[in-house]
């Protein structure tokens, strides 16, 4: 243990209560005048650090689990081993994992992007994968026949064919990614886990219980998002079936 | 794009593009395989006629045609597109110039009818306007109400869906079409209405056809020629249809065309074909249209007696009298016209 843990995250030693109103003062269960005092000061900062590291961890993991589920639909083989080292990536609990990278990338942002990218590559190269296998093998024939090249059937079939499989595992990746990004908070003073933790710290819960709702919030929001995108992307998906 | 052999040019699509197709000494080991799937297979299809490769199941007859357009490699032999070996082309590009039908269809789920017939001019780089042109007249040409053009495949009926297969294979005017068992998944009913409808797109398309089946009477009435093979991949009889029925090769052939193949064969020929008997003013017996086949008339005579019967044309004007023994020499002597649309 490096015992600078929890230094990152309990900087704010003296809670800021603001100008104080009767709902603060009297400390009340929920005080909206608190939230709407700090929006610009912490919870509006906190959100959008939480934005990046969530983008970031999706758009690296899913670059990542991306690359490596084309390889190992071309060559089955591989399959095997990726999924040993993603799932052993998954069952590493996060708190163990920011510690273990500490030494290597010190109490950083990169530390927290390197423990969320790895928990997501296992979704994301698992349902690539299963959505490129999906792909009924009579259109990979006929497609074949009519001359399509590996590279013209892997980007003009198989892949849009493995959209819903895709954005199912993003959906899985991105909520998840949301929710333990809140964790990153022990290793860099991040995110809405930052003043998550320090609700934890204080009496006053209304930080808290602001910070954790606009996580749900930003979840929920995300996962819609997606949902939406896959609609847009795959019209074929919602025909009405004439049989 | 390779087009050497190709007459076709900018414009209305040429239609009578066909190639002709050689086997030579064909031979398919599949690795690890004891015995080859094809032995030793020579066969040559003349360009615009429809060749009909049947046999039982592992006789090797899909694999044959897929040999061809290199789905699958050949172990040893040579196999000629209009003269050309298909071994020195590019699988790809070998593949936009032979339409490729298999039962399964294989549609592409994620196009809608119109994106499906486009695929293979666009992989040729046609322009826009030709695409949009091109795939309107085949859904004319396969009898399907243009609007279904921006439906989806999941929308379609069975035999919607197979005739979009068939002018998918089209679109691009190959002068070879390979069928594998393209029918074989659809009723009854609508399976002998796609084979009326192919042999009414042949006649305007005339093109070298290779089609797969098991179903010797989908062969004969497809054909121009049939291959019957036997595990193996055995040639063991290629010949028109009325030959093969006349004259199996062997007892295995006359097995798989049936013991109804004196019936079958009647039922490729049809009254105007034959010289009738003149009329004896005998008006008792009953009358037959002149297009009806042999084997109608023979079974309309077996219903009612042995007795003769009155030939009519389509007004009703007597033509002259047919009887069984007639129609049993017709059998002999009497070569049929070559009708494909006849049954």
């Amino acid at each position: 243990m490096t015992g600078a843990l929890p230094l990152a995250a309990a900087q704010p030693v003296i809670p800021d209560f603001g100008r104080g109103s009767t709902c603060v003062r009297e400390n009340g269960a929920f005080c909206w005048d608190w939230v709407s005092d700090h929006w610009g000061d912490t919870l509006r900062p906190a959100l959008v650090q939480h934005l990046q590291l969530t983008a970031i961890a999706i758009v690296l993991g899913f670059a990542i689990a991306f690359v490596l589920a084309l390889a190992a639909h071309r060559r089955g083989r591989l399959t095997t081993p990726v999924v040993l080292v993603t799932g052993l990536l998954y069952t590493i609990p996060s708190l163990a994992l920011f510690q273990l990278l500490v030494p290597f990338t010190g109490l950083s942002r990169t530390t927290a992007e390197v423990a969320l990218v790895s928990y997501t590559l296992l979704i994301l190269f698992r349902n690539t994968l299963a959505g490129l296998a999906g792909v009924p093998e009579e259109v990979r024939d006929a497609a074949r026949g009519m001359g399509l090249t590996q590279r013209q059937l892997l980007w003009s079939v198989e892949l849009p064919l493995a959209l819903p499989a895709i954005v199912a595992g993003l959906r899985i990746a991105t909520v998840t990614v949301i929710s333990l990004a809140t964790v990153a908070v022990f290793v860099v003073n991040e995110g809405l886990g930052a003043p998550i933790y320090a609700g934890l710290q204080q009496t006053f819960k209304t930080e808290l219980i602001a910070a954790g709702a606009l996580c749900v919030a930003l979840a929920l929001i995300a996962d819609g998002l997606l949902v939406l995108l896959q609609r847009v992307l795959t019209p074929w998906t919602r025909v009405a079936r004439s049989r | 794009m390779n087009s050497e052999n190709t007459a076709q040019t900018e414009g209305p699509p040429a239609y009578p593009r066909a190639a002709s197709l050689e086997l030579r000494n064909v031979r398919k080991q599949y690795p690890g395989a004891s015995r080859p799937a094809i032995e030793d297979l020579t066969l040559t299809v003349p360009a615009g006629e429809v060749c009909v490769l049947v046999g039982p199941s592992g006789c090797g007859k899909t694999t044959a045609m897929r040999l061809v357009n290199r789905m699958i490699d050949l172990t040893s032999g040579e196999i000629l597109l209009d003269g050309a070996s298909v071994m020195e082309r590019k699988p790809p590009e070998l593949r936009r110039e032979i339409g490729y039908v298999i039962q399964q269809i294989g549609l592409f789920p994620h196009l809608t009818i119109a994106d499906n017939v486009a695929t293979v001019p666009r992989l040729l780089g046609w322009e826009k306007d030709r695409v949009t042109a091109r795939v309107q007249e085949l859904l004319a040409l396969v009898q399907l109400p243009p609007e279904l053009a921006d439906r989806y495949p999941a929308q379609l009926s069975g035999g919607q869906r197979q005739r979009v297969g068939v002018a998918r294979a089209l679109a691009a005017d190959p002068p070879l079409l390979l069928m594998d068992e393209p029918f074989g998944a659809i009723d009854p009913i609508a399976r002998a209405r796609l084979q009326d409808e192919l042999l009414q797109l042949q006649q305007r398309v005339k093109k070298t056809i290779v089609f797969v089946t098991h179903d010797i009477d989908e062969a004969i009435k497809l054909g121009d020629r049939i291959a019957i093979l036997r595990e193996g991949g055995v040639l063991a009889q290629y010949a028109p249809p009325d030959e093969l029925l006349a004259a199996p090769a062997d007892d295995f052939v006359a097995q798989f065309v049936g013991v109804d193949r004196g019936l079958k064969r009647l039922a490729l020929s049809r009254l105007v074909d034959v010289e009738l008997l003149p009329l004896n003013g005998d008006h008792a017996a009953g009358s037959v249209d002149v297009q009806t086949s042999l084997r109608d008339a023979a079974s309309l005579m077996l219903a009612d007696g042995n007795r003769p019967l009155t030939v009519v044309d389509s007004d009703g004007k007597p033509l002259g009298q047919v009887t069984l023994e007639l129609i049993s020499a017709a059998l002999d002597r009497h070569p049929p016209t070559p009708d494909p649309s006849a049954t």
